[in-house]
Protein backbone atom coordinates (compact mmCIF):
# COMPACT_ATOMS: atom_id res chain seq x y z
CA UNK A 1 0.00 0.00 0.00
CA UNK A 2 1.12 3.56 -0.60
CA UNK A 3 1.48 5.66 2.20
CA UNK A 4 0.10 9.13 2.00
CA UNK A 5 1.21 12.50 3.38
CA UNK A 6 -1.26 14.11 5.67
CA UNK A 7 -1.62 16.77 3.21
CA UNK A 8 -3.12 14.39 0.49
CA UNK A 9 -5.31 12.68 3.02
CA UNK A 10 -6.65 15.90 4.21
CA UNK A 11 -7.32 16.60 0.29
CA UNK A 12 -8.85 12.98 -0.26
CA UNK A 13 -11.44 13.70 2.88
CA UNK A 14 -12.21 17.85 1.52
CA UNK A 15 -12.84 15.97 -2.08
CA UNK A 16 -15.02 13.33 -0.92
CA UNK A 17 -17.19 15.87 1.48
CA UNK A 18 -17.73 17.66 -1.39
CA UNK A 19 -18.61 14.69 -3.82
CA UNK A 20 -21.26 14.21 -0.76
CA UNK A 21 -22.61 17.83 -0.31
CA UNK A 22 -23.10 17.64 -4.60
CA UNK A 23 -24.93 14.60 -4.85
CA UNK A 24 -26.95 15.12 -1.47
CA UNK A 25 -28.15 18.59 -1.24
CA UNK A 26 -30.68 18.94 -4.46
CA UNK A 27 -32.26 15.67 -3.03
CA UNK A 28 -32.19 16.42 0.62
CA UNK A 29 -33.44 20.30 -0.81
CA UNK A 30 -36.50 18.31 -2.33
CA UNK A 31 -37.46 16.66 0.64
CA UNK A 32 -37.31 19.80 3.08
CA UNK A 33 -39.50 21.71 0.29
CA UNK A 34 -41.72 19.01 1.03
CA UNK A 35 -41.69 19.38 4.43
CA UNK A 36 -41.44 23.27 4.34
CA UNK A 37 -44.58 25.26 5.37
CA UNK A 38 -45.81 27.59 2.19
CA UNK A 39 -44.58 30.56 3.99
CA UNK A 40 -41.14 29.45 4.66
CA UNK A 41 -40.40 28.48 1.19
CA UNK A 42 -41.73 31.90 -0.26
CA UNK A 43 -39.38 33.82 2.44
CA UNK A 44 -36.94 36.67 1.90
CA UNK A 45 -34.49 35.52 3.04
CA UNK A 46 -35.25 32.00 2.21
CA UNK A 47 -35.59 30.36 5.32
CA UNK A 48 -33.71 26.84 4.74
CA UNK A 49 -34.64 24.51 7.40
CA UNK A 50 -38.49 24.55 8.42
CA UNK A 51 -39.32 26.10 12.14
CA UNK A 52 -42.23 22.84 12.14
CA UNK A 53 -41.93 19.84 9.94
CA UNK A 54 -45.33 19.53 7.75
CA UNK A 55 -46.38 16.36 6.34
CA UNK A 56 -49.67 17.36 5.01
CA UNK A 57 -48.64 17.26 1.39
CA UNK A 58 -48.33 13.79 1.35
CA UNK A 59 -51.64 13.53 2.97
CA UNK A 60 -52.94 15.64 0.36
CA UNK A 61 -51.78 13.52 -2.47
CA UNK A 62 -52.66 10.69 -1.66
CA UNK A 63 -55.95 11.17 -0.64
CA UNK A 64 -58.44 10.23 -2.89
CA UNK A 65 -61.09 12.74 -2.29
CA UNK A 66 -63.30 13.43 -5.64
CA UNK A 67 -61.70 16.25 -8.18
CA UNK A 68 -59.09 17.31 -5.19
CA UNK A 69 -54.93 17.00 -6.49
CA UNK A 70 -54.68 14.21 -4.79
CA UNK A 71 -57.60 12.41 -7.14
CA UNK A 72 -55.41 13.45 -10.20
CA UNK A 73 -51.95 12.18 -8.25
CA UNK A 74 -53.15 8.98 -7.09
CA UNK A 75 -54.96 8.32 -10.62
CA UNK A 76 -51.25 8.76 -11.85
CA UNK A 77 -49.70 6.47 -9.44
CA UNK A 78 -52.19 3.68 -10.38
CA UNK A 79 -51.87 4.08 -13.83
CA UNK A 80 -47.86 4.54 -13.84
CA UNK A 81 -47.93 0.82 -11.57
CA UNK A 82 -50.56 -0.82 -14.23
CA UNK A 83 -48.35 0.38 -17.25
CA UNK A 84 -44.90 -0.64 -16.02
CA UNK A 85 -46.55 -3.77 -14.20
CA UNK A 86 -47.92 -4.96 -17.69
CA UNK A 87 -45.20 -3.88 -20.25
CA UNK A 88 -42.64 -5.45 -17.83
CA UNK A 89 -44.93 -8.88 -18.08
CA UNK A 90 -44.69 -8.66 -21.68
CA UNK A 91 -41.27 -7.48 -22.49
CA UNK A 92 -39.81 -10.61 -20.10
CA UNK A 93 -42.64 -12.82 -21.84
CA UNK A 94 -40.79 -11.48 -25.34
CA UNK A 95 -37.34 -11.74 -24.35
CA UNK A 96 -36.54 -15.00 -22.31
CA UNK A 97 -37.33 -17.11 -25.24
CA UNK A 98 -35.76 -14.96 -27.32
CA UNK A 99 -32.82 -14.26 -25.16
CA UNK A 100 -32.70 -18.31 -24.73
CA UNK A 101 -32.59 -18.58 -28.66
CA UNK A 102 -29.91 -16.37 -29.55
CA UNK A 103 -27.69 -17.28 -26.57
CA UNK A 104 -27.94 -21.17 -27.91
CA UNK A 105 -28.19 -20.37 -31.79
CA UNK A 106 -25.62 -17.56 -32.67
CA UNK A 107 -26.23 -17.87 -36.28
CA UNK A 108 -29.73 -16.29 -35.59
CA UNK A 109 -27.73 -13.47 -33.62
CA UNK A 110 -27.75 -10.89 -36.10
CA UNK A 111 -31.75 -10.72 -35.71
CA UNK A 112 -31.15 -9.64 -31.72
CA UNK A 113 -28.69 -6.96 -33.06
CA UNK A 114 -30.95 -5.50 -35.52
CA UNK A 115 -33.58 -5.33 -32.56
CA UNK A 116 -30.96 -3.86 -30.17
CA UNK A 117 -29.64 -1.25 -33.26
CA UNK A 118 -33.29 0.36 -32.72
CA UNK A 119 -32.43 2.18 -29.36
CA UNK A 120 -30.78 4.52 -31.80
CA UNK A 121 -34.21 5.64 -33.01
CA UNK A 122 -35.28 8.76 -31.50
CA UNK A 123 -38.84 8.69 -30.25
CA UNK A 124 -39.74 11.15 -32.11
CA UNK A 125 -39.45 9.09 -35.61
CA UNK A 126 -42.14 6.47 -34.49
CA UNK A 127 -44.10 8.55 -32.60
CA UNK A 128 -46.86 10.00 -35.84
CA UNK A 129 -47.37 6.73 -36.62
CA UNK A 130 -47.61 5.37 -33.27
CA UNK A 131 -50.59 8.02 -32.41
CA UNK A 132 -52.00 7.28 -35.74
CA UNK A 133 -52.16 3.41 -35.02
CA UNK A 134 -53.28 3.79 -31.57
CA UNK A 135 -56.00 6.49 -32.52
CA UNK A 136 -57.44 4.15 -35.13
CA UNK A 137 -57.24 1.09 -32.46
CA UNK A 138 -58.95 2.98 -30.06
CA UNK A 139 -55.75 2.97 -27.49
CA UNK A 140 -55.24 6.66 -27.16
CA UNK A 141 -55.41 7.59 -23.65
CA UNK A 142 -55.05 3.89 -23.04
CA UNK A 143 -52.89 1.93 -19.82
CA UNK A 144 -53.22 -0.97 -22.57
CA UNK A 145 -51.77 1.22 -25.54
CA UNK A 146 -49.19 3.20 -23.75
CA UNK A 147 -47.82 -0.35 -21.98
CA UNK A 148 -47.68 -1.53 -25.58
CA UNK A 149 -45.67 1.41 -27.45
CA UNK A 150 -43.77 0.88 -24.21
CA UNK A 151 -42.29 -2.51 -25.63
CA UNK A 152 -40.26 -0.61 -28.00
CA UNK A 153 -38.23 0.25 -25.33
CA UNK A 154 -38.31 -2.56 -22.53
CA UNK A 155 -37.87 -5.30 -25.42
CA UNK A 156 -34.77 -4.90 -26.58
CA UNK A 157 -33.50 -4.19 -23.39
CA UNK A 158 -33.94 -7.10 -21.65
CA UNK A 159 -33.48 -9.61 -24.34
CA UNK A 160 -30.04 -8.39 -24.45
CA UNK A 161 -29.69 -8.61 -20.65
CA UNK A 162 -31.37 -11.84 -20.53
CA UNK A 163 -29.44 -13.39 -23.50
CA UNK A 164 -26.39 -12.52 -21.62
CA UNK A 165 -27.82 -14.14 -18.72
CA UNK A 166 -28.28 -17.38 -20.72
CA UNK A 167 -24.95 -17.06 -21.48
CA UNK A 168 -23.64 -17.63 -18.42
CA UNK A 169 -25.18 -20.87 -18.18
CA UNK A 170 -23.35 -23.35 -19.44
CA UNK A 171 -24.79 -25.49 -22.21
CA UNK A 172 -23.47 -28.85 -20.63
CA UNK A 173 -25.71 -28.77 -18.26
CA UNK A 174 -28.59 -28.47 -20.25
CA UNK A 175 -27.27 -31.23 -22.44
CA UNK A 176 -26.28 -33.53 -19.10
CA UNK A 177 -30.05 -32.94 -18.43
CA UNK A 178 -31.15 -34.26 -21.77
CA UNK A 179 -28.93 -36.98 -22.05
CA UNK A 180 -31.11 -38.54 -18.91
CA UNK A 181 -34.19 -38.37 -20.97
CA UNK A 182 -35.42 -34.88 -20.05
CA UNK A 183 -37.20 -33.11 -22.89
CA UNK A 184 -36.30 -29.81 -24.19
CA UNK A 185 -39.47 -27.66 -22.17
CA UNK A 186 -38.85 -29.96 -19.14
CA UNK A 187 -34.47 -29.20 -19.18
CA UNK A 188 -36.01 -25.29 -19.40
CA UNK A 189 -38.23 -25.76 -17.11
CA UNK A 190 -36.25 -27.73 -14.50
CA UNK A 191 -32.79 -26.72 -15.05
CA UNK A 192 -32.21 -23.52 -17.04
CA UNK A 193 -34.90 -20.86 -15.92
CA UNK A 194 -34.62 -21.49 -12.11
CA UNK A 195 -30.52 -20.92 -12.64
CA UNK A 196 -31.18 -17.50 -14.71
CA UNK A 197 -34.07 -16.48 -12.14
CA UNK A 198 -31.57 -13.78 -10.70
CA UNK A 199 -31.11 -12.41 -14.58
CA UNK A 200 -34.90 -12.48 -15.03
CA UNK A 201 -35.25 -10.09 -11.21
CA UNK A 202 -32.46 -7.85 -12.43
CA UNK A 203 -34.32 -7.59 -16.21
CA UNK A 204 -37.58 -6.66 -14.61
CA UNK A 205 -36.27 -4.50 -12.37
CA UNK A 206 -34.23 -2.36 -14.93
CA UNK A 207 -37.88 -2.32 -16.83
CA UNK A 208 -40.21 -1.51 -14.29
CA UNK A 209 -37.18 1.66 -13.81
CA UNK A 210 -37.44 2.20 -17.20
CA UNK A 211 -41.15 2.13 -17.92
CA UNK A 212 -41.54 4.15 -14.85
CA UNK A 213 -39.33 7.03 -15.74
CA UNK A 214 -40.71 7.27 -19.42
CA UNK A 215 -42.15 10.37 -20.40
CA UNK A 216 -42.26 11.32 -23.91
CA UNK A 217 -44.82 9.22 -25.42
CA UNK A 218 -47.06 9.19 -22.07
CA UNK A 219 -46.91 13.20 -23.18
CA UNK A 220 -48.42 12.42 -26.19
CA UNK A 221 -50.57 9.51 -26.32
CA UNK A 222 -52.56 10.28 -22.70
CA UNK A 223 -54.97 13.42 -22.05
CA UNK A 224 -56.74 12.60 -18.79
CA UNK A 225 -57.10 10.74 -15.53
CA UNK A 226 -57.57 7.76 -17.08
CA UNK A 227 -54.12 6.83 -18.27
CA UNK A 228 -51.85 9.55 -17.30
CA UNK A 229 -48.81 8.44 -15.85
CA UNK A 230 -46.79 9.84 -12.92
CA UNK A 231 -43.99 11.59 -14.76
CA UNK A 232 -46.79 13.57 -17.27
CA UNK A 233 -49.06 14.46 -14.25
CA UNK A 234 -46.08 16.16 -12.06
CA UNK A 235 -44.75 17.64 -15.67
CA UNK A 236 -48.43 19.03 -15.15
CA UNK A 237 -47.66 20.25 -11.45
CA UNK A 238 -44.47 21.93 -13.14
CA UNK A 239 -46.02 23.55 -15.88
CA UNK A 240 -48.98 24.66 -14.10
CA UNK A 241 -49.69 27.68 -11.82
CA UNK A 242 -49.31 25.57 -8.80
CA UNK A 243 -48.60 28.19 -6.06
CA UNK A 244 -47.41 26.11 -4.08
CA UNK A 245 -43.81 24.27 -4.73
CA UNK A 246 -43.75 22.49 -1.35
CA UNK A 247 -46.70 20.69 -3.29
CA UNK A 248 -44.54 19.86 -6.56
CA UNK A 249 -41.89 18.93 -4.61
CA UNK A 250 -43.53 16.22 -2.41
CA UNK A 251 -45.03 14.81 -5.72
CA UNK A 252 -41.66 14.88 -6.62
CA UNK A 253 -40.04 12.78 -3.84
CA UNK A 254 -43.39 10.05 -4.00
CA UNK A 255 -42.71 9.47 -7.60
CA UNK A 256 -38.85 9.01 -6.75
CA UNK A 257 -39.00 6.65 -3.58
CA UNK A 258 -40.10 3.69 -5.59
CA UNK A 259 -36.84 3.96 -8.42
CA UNK A 260 -34.55 4.99 -5.57
CA UNK A 261 -35.17 2.10 -3.25
CA UNK A 262 -34.77 -0.51 -6.23
CA UNK A 263 -31.76 1.48 -6.99
CA UNK A 264 -30.04 1.12 -3.85
CA UNK A 265 -31.72 -2.21 -3.28
CA UNK A 266 -29.79 -3.58 -6.78
CA UNK A 267 -26.49 -1.63 -5.67
CA UNK A 268 -26.51 -3.66 -2.50
CA UNK A 269 -27.14 -7.02 -4.53
CA UNK A 270 -24.09 -5.83 -7.03
CA UNK A 271 -21.34 -5.41 -4.18
CA UNK A 272 -22.27 -8.56 -2.48
CA UNK A 273 -22.01 -9.86 -5.51
CA UNK A 274 -18.50 -8.46 -6.50
CA UNK A 275 -17.01 -9.18 -2.87
CA UNK A 276 -18.39 -12.67 -3.21
CA UNK A 277 -16.88 -13.31 -6.18
CA UNK A 278 -13.39 -11.83 -4.58
CA UNK A 279 -13.66 -14.16 -1.69
CA UNK A 280 -14.05 -17.16 -3.98
CA UNK A 281 -11.00 -15.38 -6.70
CA UNK B 1 -30.40 -33.16 -33.60
CA UNK B 2 -30.22 -32.01 -36.33
CA UNK B 3 -28.60 -28.19 -36.89
CA UNK B 4 -31.41 -27.22 -39.17
CA UNK B 5 -34.16 -28.05 -36.77
CA UNK B 6 -31.76 -26.25 -33.94
CA UNK B 7 -32.30 -22.80 -36.24
CA UNK B 8 -35.89 -23.57 -37.12
CA UNK B 9 -36.20 -24.11 -33.04
CA UNK B 10 -34.73 -21.22 -32.35
CA UNK B 11 -36.41 -18.55 -35.18
CA UNK B 12 -39.84 -19.88 -33.33
CA UNK B 13 -38.46 -18.81 -29.75
CA UNK B 14 -37.49 -15.49 -30.93
CA UNK B 15 -40.61 -15.18 -33.44
CA UNK B 16 -42.90 -13.29 -31.00
CA UNK B 17 -40.47 -10.49 -30.51
CA UNK B 18 -39.66 -10.24 -33.81
CA UNK B 19 -43.78 -9.72 -34.66
CA UNK B 20 -44.16 -7.39 -31.93
CA UNK B 21 -41.06 -5.37 -33.04
CA UNK B 22 -42.30 -4.64 -36.25
CA UNK B 23 -45.34 -3.89 -34.93
CA UNK B 24 -44.47 -1.58 -32.78
CA UNK B 25 -40.79 -0.55 -34.39
CA UNK B 26 -40.68 -1.91 -37.86
CA UNK B 27 -44.28 -0.39 -39.30
CA UNK B 28 -43.71 2.94 -37.35
CA UNK B 29 -40.58 3.88 -39.37
CA UNK B 30 -41.93 3.07 -42.36
CA UNK B 31 -44.74 5.04 -42.45
CA UNK B 32 -42.61 7.69 -41.32
CA UNK B 33 -40.91 7.15 -44.18
CA UNK B 34 -44.05 7.17 -46.10
CA UNK B 35 -45.44 10.66 -44.72
CA UNK B 36 -42.73 12.03 -44.70
CA UNK B 37 -43.06 12.47 -48.71
CA UNK B 38 -46.40 13.93 -48.23
CA UNK B 39 -47.94 17.02 -46.67
CA UNK B 40 -50.14 14.93 -44.11
CA UNK B 41 -51.67 16.62 -41.03
CA UNK B 42 -51.59 15.16 -38.15
CA UNK B 43 -55.60 14.32 -38.42
CA UNK B 44 -57.87 13.78 -41.12
CA UNK B 45 -56.97 11.78 -44.74
CA UNK B 46 -53.48 11.05 -46.31
CA UNK B 47 -52.00 13.96 -47.48
CA UNK B 48 -50.70 14.47 -51.24
CA UNK B 49 -47.18 13.12 -52.34
CA UNK B 50 -45.05 16.54 -52.40
CA UNK B 51 -41.54 14.53 -53.35
CA UNK B 52 -38.23 15.62 -51.72
CA UNK B 53 -39.93 19.43 -50.58
CA UNK B 54 -40.63 18.44 -46.63
CA UNK B 55 -36.23 17.67 -46.63
CA UNK B 56 -35.83 20.67 -48.91
CA UNK B 57 -37.42 23.07 -46.78
CA UNK B 58 -36.46 21.63 -43.45
CA UNK B 59 -32.85 21.60 -44.34
CA UNK B 60 -32.70 25.15 -45.98
CA UNK B 61 -34.81 26.62 -42.47
CA UNK B 62 -32.84 28.76 -40.16
CA UNK B 63 -34.76 26.97 -37.35
CA UNK B 64 -33.04 23.73 -38.28
CA UNK B 65 -29.76 24.96 -38.21
CA UNK B 66 -30.40 26.78 -35.23
CA UNK B 67 -31.82 24.10 -33.41
CA UNK B 68 -28.40 21.30 -34.80
CA UNK B 69 -26.07 24.10 -33.24
CA UNK B 70 -28.13 24.49 -30.01
CA UNK B 71 -28.82 20.36 -29.61
CA UNK B 72 -24.64 19.83 -30.75
CA UNK B 73 -23.95 22.12 -28.25
CA UNK B 74 -25.88 20.54 -25.57
CA UNK B 75 -24.66 16.85 -26.32
CA UNK B 76 -21.03 18.03 -26.46
CA UNK B 77 -20.78 19.95 -23.55
CA UNK B 78 -22.84 18.14 -20.83
CA UNK B 79 -21.12 14.78 -22.10
CA UNK B 80 -17.89 16.54 -21.66
CA UNK B 81 -18.24 17.47 -18.44
CA UNK B 82 -20.28 13.97 -17.32
CA UNK B 83 -16.83 12.56 -18.77
CA UNK B 84 -14.35 14.48 -16.92
CA UNK B 85 -16.25 15.06 -13.62
CA UNK B 86 -17.22 11.14 -13.46
CA UNK B 87 -13.76 10.12 -14.20
CA UNK B 88 -12.59 12.27 -11.22
CA UNK B 89 -14.77 11.27 -8.91
CA UNK B 90 -14.56 7.75 -9.65
CA UNK B 91 -10.45 8.32 -9.03
CA UNK B 92 -11.77 9.83 -5.60
CA UNK B 93 -13.60 6.46 -5.22
CA UNK B 94 -10.96 4.64 -5.99
CA UNK B 95 -8.84 5.77 -2.63
CA UNK B 96 -8.89 4.75 0.38
CA UNK B 97 -10.66 6.64 2.86
CA UNK B 98 -13.36 5.97 5.84
CA UNK B 99 -17.15 6.56 5.08
CA UNK B 100 -16.31 5.36 1.08
CA UNK B 101 -18.60 2.68 0.49
CA UNK B 102 -21.19 5.19 2.18
CA UNK B 103 -20.50 7.23 -0.92
CA UNK B 104 -20.72 5.03 -3.49
CA UNK B 105 -23.84 3.91 -2.44
CA UNK B 106 -24.67 7.41 -2.90
CA UNK B 107 -23.60 7.88 -6.11
CA UNK B 108 -26.76 5.56 -7.54
CA UNK B 109 -29.45 8.07 -6.01
CA UNK B 110 -29.28 10.90 -9.11
CA UNK B 111 -29.15 7.86 -11.66
CA UNK B 112 -31.85 6.20 -9.55
CA UNK B 113 -33.94 9.52 -9.87
CA UNK B 114 -36.77 9.88 -12.58
CA UNK B 115 -35.90 12.52 -15.55
CA UNK B 116 -38.58 13.99 -15.17
CA UNK B 117 -38.17 14.37 -11.12
CA UNK B 118 -35.00 15.78 -11.64
CA UNK B 119 -36.02 17.93 -14.49
CA UNK B 120 -38.94 19.24 -12.02
CA UNK B 121 -36.19 19.71 -9.01
CA UNK B 122 -33.91 21.70 -10.80
CA UNK B 123 -37.04 23.78 -12.03
CA UNK B 124 -37.53 24.81 -8.38
CA UNK B 125 -34.08 25.72 -7.56
CA UNK B 126 -33.90 28.14 -10.51
CA UNK B 127 -37.30 29.07 -9.36
CA UNK B 128 -36.76 33.37 -10.29
CA UNK B 129 -38.62 34.33 -7.19
CA UNK B 130 -38.28 31.54 -4.75
CA UNK B 131 -35.87 29.23 -5.89
CA UNK B 132 -32.65 27.88 -3.67
CA UNK B 133 -30.04 29.19 -6.24
CA UNK B 134 -31.06 32.93 -5.76
CA UNK B 135 -31.15 32.45 -2.12
CA UNK B 136 -27.83 31.07 -2.14
CA UNK B 137 -26.51 33.08 -4.08
CA UNK B 138 -27.58 36.31 -2.34
CA UNK B 139 -26.82 35.29 0.94
CA UNK B 140 -23.17 34.67 -0.11
CA UNK B 141 -22.99 38.21 -1.63
CA UNK B 142 -22.31 36.74 -5.03
CA UNK B 143 -25.43 38.38 -6.86
CA UNK B 144 -27.15 41.46 -6.10
CA UNK B 145 -30.04 40.67 -7.44
CA UNK B 146 -32.35 37.48 -7.91
CA UNK B 147 -32.26 36.10 -11.56
CA UNK B 148 -34.12 34.48 -13.91
CA UNK B 149 -32.18 31.74 -14.79
CA UNK B 150 -34.24 29.65 -17.06
CA UNK B 151 -35.77 32.97 -18.47
CA UNK B 152 -32.86 34.41 -20.05
CA UNK B 153 -31.35 33.35 -23.18
CA UNK B 154 -28.33 33.84 -21.71
CA UNK B 155 -28.06 31.41 -19.06
CA UNK B 156 -31.07 28.94 -19.63
CA UNK B 157 -29.35 26.32 -21.73
CA UNK B 158 -26.18 26.26 -18.97
CA UNK B 159 -28.32 25.93 -16.35
CA UNK B 160 -30.34 23.20 -18.53
CA UNK B 161 -26.64 21.17 -19.03
CA UNK B 162 -25.63 21.80 -15.38
CA UNK B 163 -29.07 19.97 -14.26
CA UNK B 164 -28.32 16.63 -16.50
CA UNK B 165 -24.55 16.76 -15.55
CA UNK B 166 -25.65 16.31 -12.05
CA UNK B 167 -27.83 12.93 -13.04
CA UNK B 168 -25.75 11.89 -15.64
CA UNK B 169 -21.86 12.01 -14.72
CA UNK B 170 -22.57 9.22 -11.29
CA UNK B 171 -23.13 6.41 -14.00
CA UNK B 172 -19.98 7.61 -15.93
CA UNK B 173 -18.09 7.50 -12.69
CA UNK B 174 -19.57 4.35 -11.48
CA UNK B 175 -18.13 2.57 -14.73
CA UNK B 176 -15.62 4.07 -14.75
CA UNK B 177 -14.66 2.85 -10.45
CA UNK B 178 -15.62 -0.90 -12.32
CA UNK B 179 -12.84 -0.56 -14.53
CA UNK B 180 -10.29 1.21 -12.17
CA UNK B 181 -10.93 -1.54 -9.92
CA UNK B 182 -9.46 -3.94 -12.82
CA UNK B 183 -6.38 -2.31 -13.20
CA UNK B 184 -3.79 -5.15 -11.22
CA UNK B 185 -2.61 -3.76 -8.66
CA UNK B 186 1.32 -5.02 -9.39
CA UNK B 187 1.43 -2.92 -12.47
CA UNK B 188 0.22 0.31 -10.56
CA UNK B 189 2.92 -0.65 -7.85
CA UNK B 190 6.10 -1.40 -10.81
CA UNK B 191 5.44 2.04 -12.13
CA UNK B 192 5.56 3.79 -8.81
CA UNK B 193 9.07 2.08 -8.25
CA UNK B 194 9.98 3.06 -11.89
CA UNK B 195 9.41 6.22 -10.34
CA UNK B 196 6.50 7.17 -12.72
CA UNK B 197 4.34 11.27 -11.34
CA UNK B 198 0.76 10.89 -11.30
CA UNK B 199 -0.19 12.45 -14.19
CA UNK B 200 2.10 9.94 -16.27
CA UNK B 201 0.34 7.21 -13.93
CA UNK B 202 -2.84 8.47 -15.04
CA UNK B 203 -1.87 8.80 -18.78
CA UNK B 204 0.28 5.77 -19.43
CA UNK B 205 -0.98 3.38 -16.37
CA UNK B 206 -4.46 3.45 -15.73
CA UNK B 207 -6.35 5.29 -18.75
CA UNK B 208 -5.63 2.15 -20.92
CA UNK B 209 -8.24 0.07 -18.46
CA UNK B 210 -10.37 3.00 -18.96
CA UNK B 211 -9.97 3.85 -22.64
CA UNK B 212 -12.23 0.82 -23.32
CA UNK B 213 -15.36 1.10 -21.21
CA UNK B 214 -15.14 4.69 -21.21
CA UNK B 215 -15.99 5.06 -25.04
CA UNK B 216 -19.18 2.95 -24.48
CA UNK B 217 -20.36 5.35 -22.01
CA UNK B 218 -19.40 8.32 -24.45
CA UNK B 219 -21.60 6.76 -27.01
CA UNK B 220 -24.38 5.61 -25.64
CA UNK B 221 -24.61 8.94 -23.49
CA UNK B 222 -23.61 11.19 -26.74
CA UNK B 223 -26.35 9.10 -28.62
CA UNK B 224 -29.24 9.98 -25.56
CA UNK B 225 -28.20 13.46 -25.72
CA UNK B 226 -28.36 14.21 -28.85
CA UNK B 227 -31.84 12.57 -29.09
CA UNK B 228 -32.73 14.85 -25.90
CA UNK B 229 -36.57 15.54 -24.99
CA UNK B 230 -37.45 15.29 -21.12
CA UNK B 231 -35.50 17.31 -19.30
CA UNK B 232 -35.68 20.46 -21.80
CA UNK B 233 -39.24 20.07 -22.00
CA UNK B 234 -40.00 20.02 -17.98
CA UNK B 235 -37.31 22.73 -17.79
CA UNK B 236 -38.04 25.21 -20.49
CA UNK B 237 -40.05 23.64 -23.09
CA UNK B 238 -37.27 24.86 -25.39
CA UNK B 239 -37.43 29.06 -24.94
CA UNK B 240 -36.87 31.39 -23.96
CA UNK B 241 -36.41 32.51 -27.32
CA UNK B 242 -36.16 29.34 -28.55
CA UNK B 243 -32.66 29.38 -26.70
CA UNK B 244 -32.88 25.58 -25.19
CA UNK B 245 -34.68 24.18 -28.71
CA UNK B 246 -33.06 21.30 -29.51
CA UNK B 247 -34.04 18.61 -32.58
CA UNK B 248 -36.45 16.59 -30.41
CA UNK B 249 -38.54 19.40 -29.49
CA UNK B 250 -38.62 21.01 -32.87
CA UNK B 251 -39.77 17.42 -34.51
CA UNK B 252 -42.78 17.61 -31.06
CA UNK B 253 -43.39 21.02 -32.00
CA UNK B 254 -43.93 20.70 -36.04
CA UNK B 255 -45.96 17.25 -35.68
CA UNK B 256 -47.91 17.76 -32.64
CA UNK B 257 -47.84 21.76 -31.84
CA UNK B 258 -48.61 22.49 -35.21
CA UNK B 259 -49.95 18.97 -37.01
CA UNK B 260 -47.51 19.08 -39.78
CA UNK B 261 -46.96 15.42 -39.64
CA UNK B 262 -45.43 15.04 -43.02
CA UNK B 263 -42.41 17.72 -42.39
CA UNK B 264 -42.41 16.61 -39.27
CA UNK B 265 -41.99 12.87 -39.72
CA UNK B 266 -39.28 14.25 -42.12
CA UNK B 267 -37.19 16.27 -39.68
CA UNK B 268 -37.30 13.14 -37.36
CA UNK B 269 -35.68 10.84 -40.21
CA UNK B 270 -33.42 13.39 -40.56
CA UNK B 271 -32.44 13.48 -36.72
CA UNK B 272 -32.55 9.51 -36.78
CA UNK B 273 -29.36 9.99 -39.78
CA UNK B 274 -27.66 12.41 -37.93
CA UNK B 275 -27.66 9.79 -34.80
CA UNK B 276 -27.14 6.88 -36.70
CA UNK B 277 -24.11 8.78 -38.61
CA UNK B 278 -22.97 9.52 -35.05
CA UNK B 279 -23.26 6.03 -33.43
CA UNK B 280 -21.49 4.19 -36.77
CA UNK B 281 -19.14 6.75 -36.39
CA UNK B 282 -18.49 5.95 -32.45
CA UNK B 283 -18.31 2.23 -33.13
CA UNK B 284 -15.65 2.43 -35.21
CA UNK B 285 -14.25 4.34 -32.25
CA UNK B 286 -14.79 1.94 -29.74
CA UNK B 287 -13.43 -1.06 -32.08
CA UNK B 288 -10.46 0.90 -32.64
CA UNK B 289 -9.62 1.87 -28.56
CA UNK B 290 -10.65 -1.26 -28.10
CA UNK B 291 -7.67 -2.96 -30.19
CA UNK B 292 -5.04 -0.48 -29.30
CA UNK B 293 -5.73 -0.72 -25.52
CA UNK B 294 -5.27 -4.85 -25.44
Amino acid sequence: MERRSPAFTIFIYGCALLLAAIILAPIAWLFIMSISPAADLAAKPLRWWPQAADFSRYQTLLSTAENSAGAAFTSSLRNSLEISGMATLAALALAIPAGWAVSRTPAIGWSLSMVIATYMLPPVALAVPLYMGLSHLGLLNNVFGLALVYLTILAPFTTWLMKSGFDSIPREIEAAAMIDGAGLFQTLRIITLPLAAPVMATSALFAVLLAWDEFFYALLFTSDQRAKTLTVAIADLAGGRVSDYGLIATAGVLAALPPVLIGLIMQRALISGLTSGGVKG
Amino acid sequence: MSSTWMTTRAWLLMLPLLVVMVAVIGWPLVDTVGLSFTDAKLVGTGGNYVGFDNYTNMLSSSNFSRTLVTTTLFAVISVAAEMVIGVLAALLLNQQFHGRAILRALMILPWALPTVVNATLWRLIYNPEYGALNAALTQLNLIDAYRSWLGEPGTALTALIVADCWKNFPLVALIALAALQAVPRDITAASLVDGAGPFNRFRFVILPYLAGPLMVALVLRTIEAFKVFDIIWVMTRGGPANSTRTLSILVYQEAFSFQRAGSGASLALIVTLLVTVLAVAYAALVRKTAGSAA
